[in-house]
């Protein structure tokens, strides 16, 4: 187990610094210097230099490289050209948003599939499985941002139940929390129906294994054999499948965010590439690869736990 | 007492089984002998209530006068583990891999409620000693264990509640001859002490021989003759148990002729693998082959037998020029075989696996998949010279050419064998090596294989390296044979000698360990 999750966090670890090289190499080869972009048409060259230094735009690209990976390990995201505050504390402001969204969203999509992809499997080829494979059918195809106008016109136009957009801060969780409500829905739809399909197919699978029968013949009903024998072996397709979506969640939430007038990671990515704000560009995509990596990591741990098997490595 | 009344299957109407009836008695054997598709195993798990979806059945399951036909499902899993057990012919693959041994025999006591969990544990623990498994941890996982191992803890969980009847459907056909005598000693062991009945299911006639105290022939659905099994062996009432006995101790007539002249040469070849990983370092090579060394001759056919793990498949991937060699050489006709070499030299050596399904892309027509070796030629043969090879081929292997458009899907396990001879026949090859080829077919099919391999050794000349862990078919096909244990050779020499009078103490063992048909008594 241990020379396992050692290797695991080694990839991490490499991974981490291929992606780092790699986001800055590009950043370095994107046409256009800020510093002019900032100061317009008009900016004599002595002020530009100026704050070319300010931005530490000068110097070689490697220590300029080392410069920036030092600061992130010390927590110094460097200084925003637009917003002219430090990233990190752009970053967190966001994050408070982001974060839990991406656990609501996932919550609620792993909720609705697991019930749903296990009843499909157990009734296949019935008339639920055949409800539930149209259903989630239906929820990859709809596109998310029309449902989440959708969710708008119903609940928050028409109901008053929830507000249209915007973020209530947590100051008061529960009020953070319901404006966050409609966003989640809008993105655990297509989540859920993709998940809820992968648990049927894996589970359906495991059903046609030998242990399976084993465990009949020991007298396990159908339904007991489905949730003692079936469902762990199952969860491999399916803890992978959770993963991808979470970083997906985390980070691609841009048009949700939009409609609902969110401050999240994606707006803030969006608004930097357009005012090629290039330190919040290369610090944020810097921290959802992070983010992407560590789940990952955390995915690859949970295979672990699962199967007996992979911890013997 | 156990009793099965006239009882029938049908599957979306078509008849499965036909008026099956039969009687097992508190601590007796019953063997139930037939190839497969002959309802045998439809028979248990119609006495288990687990037919498949769509089946149909009538007539009585007896348990002292209690009719389990008229049994709801609950009713059912109330009978299944506790009054009638079952164990299965995979066992490396009929555990959950993510649950742990002990609790998978305890979960027979918790799930019927004989038991609180810790004493359900104990319990288990004391099950896993009787089956022999003393030395294994409750906590460890079936992928730690061998497959005679699994089969031992699959055992322990069929009887942890005292079943009135365990039903082993082929519960060694997957295992080593001296695995298998072992598991079928200790079924003997376990119905003697339990006063248990044991319906024991197989298509091999020398396990029921030397074990069943009464047999049931079955065919087509029915059970075509019954009895005491020694008096079903010496009278053989029936044409189908007559032509079943003989098929099982077949031996192809096969013309002795053979020119001196070596086609291949195994000269002191070692096979290593990679050692196990230790942090960064590895530890030694594990040695799968040690410096072993025969020569096959032109026109002869050489025996190569183990059990699982003695390093024949190694050997066997070596000599087709899969892995290289760390030691020794390997010459065909003369020349080095190595990964390396080139495309021609792999034409002269052919091979045949025992799942041939499994070997052909089920998307492929038979004419594509029999003509694939081309690729091998320099100047592969086209249009109707293409067609005549793969024609011919078919024709050799009393296929019809017609056959040519059609899909593996739509063949029998015997022909789709045929097709794969035929596949190794299509480059005119000097050399086949048969591996494990008819160990998968029942016996009157594998006697039909074994008839057809002799016929085209004589008509092509052809040498054969037949790789098998069943001793029977080895002596009925082979000159010469070699005996390997543990990556080496500890006996070889002429086929009947060794047999009639074995040197090493393994090979004795491994012809102790074989079922025989003689043993009936």
């Amino acid at each position: 187990m241990l020379r396992y999750l050692a290797t695991r966090a080694l990839s991490l670890g490499l991974s981490l610094v291929v992606a780092s090289v790699v986001i800055f190499a590009l950043i370095e080869v994107i046409p256009g210097d800020p510093a002019s972009y900032m100061l317009g048409l008009n900016a004599t060259d002595e002020t530009l230099a100026a704050l070319r230094t300010e931005l530490g735009l000068d110097g070689s690209k490697f220590d300029r490289y080392l410069a920036w990976v030092g600061g992130m390990l010390t927590g110094d995201f460097g200084v925003s050209y637009t917003y002219r505050v430090p990233v990190a504390e752009l970053v967190l402001d966001r994050l408070w948003v982001s974060l839990p969204l991406a656990i609501y969203a996932l919550t609620l999509s792993t909720l609705i599939a697991f019930p749903v992809g296990i009843l499909a499997a157990a009734n296949r080829g019935g008339v639920l499985d055949v409800a539930i494979m149209g259903g989630t059918q239906l929820g990859i195809a709809v596109p998310n941002f029309w449902f989440a106008m959708l969710l708008v016109l119903l609940f928050a136009v028409t109901l008053q139940w929830f507000s249209a957009g915007g973020f209530a801060g947590w100051d008061d969780p529960l009020l953070a929390i319901k404006s966050l409500t409609l966003p989640a829905v809008a993105l655990a739809l297509p989540q859920a129906s993709i998940l809820a399909r992968v648990m049927r197919s894996a589970l359906i699978e495991t059903l046609e294994q030998d242990y399976i029968r084993t465990a009949r013949a020991k007298g396990l009903s159908r339904r007991q054999a489905v949730l003692r024998h079936a469902l762990k072996n199952a969860l491999i397709p399916v803890l992978t499948i959770i993963g991808l979506q979470f970083s997906f969640l985390l980070a691609g939430a841009i048009i949700i965010e939009n409609v609902f007038f969110l401050p999240g990671l994606g707006r803030l990515i969006f608004q930097g590439i357009t005012q090629r704000d290039l330190v919040v560009v290369e610090s944020v995509t810097m921290l959802l690869v992070f983010a992407v990596i560590l789940v990952t990591f955390l995915v690859d741990v949970a295979y672990a736990l699962v199967d007996p098997r992979l911890r013997r490595r | 007492m156990i009793g099965v009344e006239n009882l029938s299957v049908a599957i979306h109407g078509t008849p499965i089984l036909r008026g099956v009836s039969l009687q097992i008695a508190p601590g007796e054997v019953f063997g139930l002998v037939g190839e497969s598709g002959s309802g045998k195993s439809m028979t248990a798990l119609a006495l288990m209530g687990l037919l498949p979806e769509g089946a149909e059945a009538g007539g009585e399951i007896l348990i002292d006068g209690r009719d389990l036909m008229r049994n709801s499902e609950p009713d059912w899993c109330r009978v299944r583990g506790n009054d009638i057990g079952m164990i299965f012919q995979e066992p490396m693959t009929a555990l959950n891999p993510v649950r742990t041994i002990g609790d998978q025999v305890a979960e027979t006591l918790t799930i019927h409620g004989a038991a609180e969990p810790r004493a359900a544990l104990e319990i288990a623990r004391d099950r896993l000693d009787r089956v022999g498994l003393s030395h294994i941890g409750m906590d460890a996982y079936p992928h730690e264990l061998s497959g005679g191992q699994r089969q031992r803890v699959c055992i322990a969980a069929a009887i942890a509640l005292h079943p009135r009847l365990l039903i082993a459907d082929e519960p060694t056909t997957a295992l080593d001859v001296t695995t298998q005598a072992q598991i079928l000693d200790l079924l003997s062991a376990l119905v003697e002490e339990e006063g248990m009945g044991l319906l024991l299911i197989t298509h091999d006639l020398g396990v029921v021989a030397g074990m069943a105290d009464r047999i049931a022939v079955m065919r087509q659905g029915e059970i075509v003759e019954t009895g005491p099994t020694a008096q079903v062996m010496a009278e053989r009432n029936h044409p189908y148990t007559r032509a079943l006995l003989a098929a099982s101790s077949h031996v192809p007539e096969r013309a002795a002729a053979q020119r001196p002249d070596p086609l291949l040469q195994v000269e002191d070849v070692r096979r290593e693998y990679p050692g196990r990983r230790e942090g960064f370092r590895r530890g030694p090579p594990i040695v799968a082959v040690d410096g072993v060394s025969f020569t096959l001759h032109e026109g002869e056919s050489l025996g190569l037998v183990g059990e699982s793990g003695c390093g024949k498949s190694t050997l066997t991937r070596a000599i087709l020029g899969l892995d290289p060699v760390q030691g020794g050489d390997i010459r065909l006709f003369g020349r080095s075989i190595v990964p390396q070499m080139p495309r021609e030299m792999r034409a002269g050596i052919q091979v045949v696996f025992q799942d041939p399904y499994g070997s052909f892309n089920p998307r492929w027509k038979v004419d594509r998949i029999v003509a694939e070796p081309f690729h091998l030629l320099d100047a592969p043969p086209r249009g109707s010279e293409r067609h005549d090879r793969v024609a011919e081929a078919l024709t050799a292997v009393h296929l019809s050419p017609d056959d040519m458009a059609k899909y593996p899907h739509e063949f029998s396990g015997g022909q789709r064998q045929r097709i794969a001879i035929a596949r190794a026949l299509i480059t005119r090859p000097r050399i086949i090596l048969l591996d494990e080829a008819v160990s998968a077919l029942d016996v009157s099919v594998r006697a039909r294989i074994l008839d057809l391999l002799a016929e085209l050794q004589d008509g092509f000349g052809l040498s054969y390296l037949f790789v098998s862990h069943d001793l029977t078919v080895v002596r009925a096909i082979t000159d010469r044979v070699m005996v390997m244990q543990d990556g080496r050779f500890v006996e070889t020499g002429e086929t009947e000698a060794v047999f009639n009078d074995p040197q090493h103490e393994y090979t004795r063992a491994l012809l102790a360990a074989a079922p025989r048909l003689d043993l009936a008594s």
